[in-house]
């Protein structure tokens, strides 16, 4: 492996501790993925952020104590703690201490006090082709395909240490020839209707995730035209059942003009067909819950963006969530700011919502014990929910949601998946 | 008893019991560091305890803090002794990497050709030596 001057400038220690140990570790990688040399990036995301225990908080704290610095413009992701309103929660104060040291920690490194695992919608969202490190699966998977940013699937403890060099391994998913497509899925017989349907790409990501394994999958007649929170829905779904780190929608992501330019003129590896009861069974697997019973419901995985919000306010506006029933929406601090001044936030808090900000319901403990009957429109709430709170998750659209938060139970029109 | 050259991503010696499957895992959300369990409720593996065993897993699936969880399983004593997987996992190889760095506890991490991946079953005994030979007995 070929490393430039400054890169064995670093390792050596000439740019101090922080950047040499990072500078180490990056070299260990790059050797194991078989890199010619490293490359330049020109942002970083991390989400290294995450507080589990003392491992995480003594990993943060040594790199910050060691005097490390972000080499590039950096954005931090979802810490374990929502600083402003924890005590109004289960969380326990050595947990929120412990917590808040860590993400002291990101923010003398000189991040970005993001604090969001959606940060494509603040200031830092990069730019087609722009060559950057994000860890956080739905937010990598975003970054390729919607965006068609060029990061590798970073993990936690490795964002920091690109992040700190301003180096990457010059591998995977950086280079042209590793974007193309490799598996085609393509959807037959799956009417227009179903494909329009508020739940349809999270459902459809879900899917994507089992059937992908570890290949770029590309997938073929999709027949509407998706938003963006639709896309970043489909990218947090695939990204939790399975491992996708970048996906080309044919005729809609940037990459993907044309079948032929998905797959970079390659023939697909293997063709699999995605059909309408593939996809009722893989949205019956994102319900755990038998009955109706409701406790809360949860919206805002990955974090809920200024659109959402704006899609949110008039289905409550001049209602009232069920007194039984609690409605938490997990966002940004961006994404809160730009809702209030956009005037959708009052009617949502007037509805008897609540907001957390900086974390959610699965990076903190803040759930009491009593609430174990949720309610979401996200397949990744819904996915990791079962595992991670031991709860009972109902998957609906959202309207389906602001329903069931008004009549505390769960209601569902599944019309459009019978 | 089986023997299969691997490919040491992060050399190491170790032995344990395997406990294999062929469907990937991701560790946040999916393995319990406090108890070294597997709680995936989607996984083939929930509820059976890794900790100590030679896990074999195709490669990692979902979240990039599978790479913090296992970081924290090794501080704990609560990590898998190695893991096998068929492909060059980076997310394995860098928990154990930084494991080293902060605790001096990396942990054996070796890749296998699908076909010896195939050999592999739970309740085999496992020895892994550094230079990535795979040795299975029983089962």
């Amino acid at each position: 492996m070929q490393l430039t001057a400054r890169d064995r400038a670093m390792l050596e220690g000439a740019e101090g501790p922080a950047p040499q140990l990072a500078m180490s570790i990056l070299v260990r990688m790059a050797e194991i993925g078989g890199a010619p040399g490293l490359m330049d990036i020109s942002q970083a995301h991390i989400d290294s952020t995450i507080y589990l225990g003392d491992a995480t908080l003594e990993f943060a704290e040594r790199l910050a104590a060691l005097g490390a610095r972000v080499a590039v413009p950096t954005s931090l992701n979802v810490s374990g703690v929502d600083v402003c309103g924890w005590q109004r929660w289960a969380v326990p104060p050595e947990w929120a201490a412990k917590a808040a040291r860590q993400m002291r920690a990101y923010e003398q490194m000189g991040a970005v006090a993001t604090w969001t695992c959606a940060p494509y919608h603040t200031h830092m969202r990069p730019a087609f082709g722009q060559q950057i490190a994000w860890g956080e699966s739905n937010a990598i998977a975003f970054a390729n395909s919607v965006i068609g940013a060029r990061t590798e699937r970073y993990p936690d403890l490795l964002d920091v240490c690109c992040a700190i060099t301003g180096r990457v391994p010059a591998v995977g998913l950086h280079l042209t020839e590793n974007r193309a497509g490799q598996t085609l899925l393509q959807l037959v017989d799956v009417p227009r209707p179903l494909q329009a349907d508020d739940q349809f790409f999270a459902v459809l990501g879900h899917l994507v995730g089992q059937l992908a394994g570890d290949a770029i999958p590309v997938i073929d007649g999709i027949v509407t035209r998706p938003v963006e929170d639709q896309l970043k829905a489909f990218a947090a779904a695939a990204a939790s059942s399975g491992r996708v780190a970048l996906f080309h929608l044919v005729g809609i992501t940037p990459e993907a003009p044309t079948l032929d330019a998905a797959f970079q003129g390659r023939r697909p590896r293997a063709t699999i067909d995605i059909t309408v009861p593939a996809l009722k069974a893989a949205r019956a697997e994102l319900t755990n819950a038998d009955g109706a019973d409701l406790d809360m419901v949860i919206l805002g995985s990955p974090h809920f963006s200024l659109d959402e919000f704006r899609r949110l306010a008039p289905l409550v506006a001049g209602q009232r969530r069920h007194p039984r029933v609690k409605l938490l929406v997990t966002s940004g601090r961006a994404m809160k700011e730009q809702a209030e001044q956009a005037g959708v936030l009052a009617p949502v808090l007037e509805f008897g919502a609540e907001i957390t900000l900086d974390t959610c319901v699965l990076a903190s403990p803040m759930l009491p014990p009593d609430i174990k009957r949720l309610m979401t429109n996200s397949a990744k709430y819904a996915y990791y929910a079962p595992s991670l709170l031991a709860a009972r998750i109902t998957f609906g659209s959202l309207a389906d949601c602001v329903r069931s938060a008004i009549e505390g139970r769960v209601v569902r029109d599944d019309s459009t998946w019978q | 008893m089986a023997v299969m050259n691997g490919r040491a991503i992060v050399a190491g010696a170790a032995e344990g019991e395997a406990l294999v499957s062929r469907e990937p895992l991701s560790f946040w959300g999916g393995y319990d560091f406090k108890t070294g369990t597997i709680v995936d409720t989607h996984h083939p593996l929930a509820g059976v305890r890794a900790a100590g065993t030679v896990l074999a897993l195709p490669f990692s699936r979902g979240s990039s803090t599978t790479t913090a969880v296992l970081l924290e399983a090794v501080r704990a004593g609560t990590a898998p002794a190695a893991l096998v997987t068929t492909g060059i996992d980076s997310f394995f190889a860098l928990a154990s990497i930084v494991a080293g760095v902060m605790y001096e506890k990396s942990f054996p991490v070796v890749a296998l050709d699908a076909g010896d991946f195939d050999r592999l079953t739970s309740g085999q005994w496992i020895t892994i030596e550094t230079s990535g030979i795979v040795r299975a007995d029983g089962a």
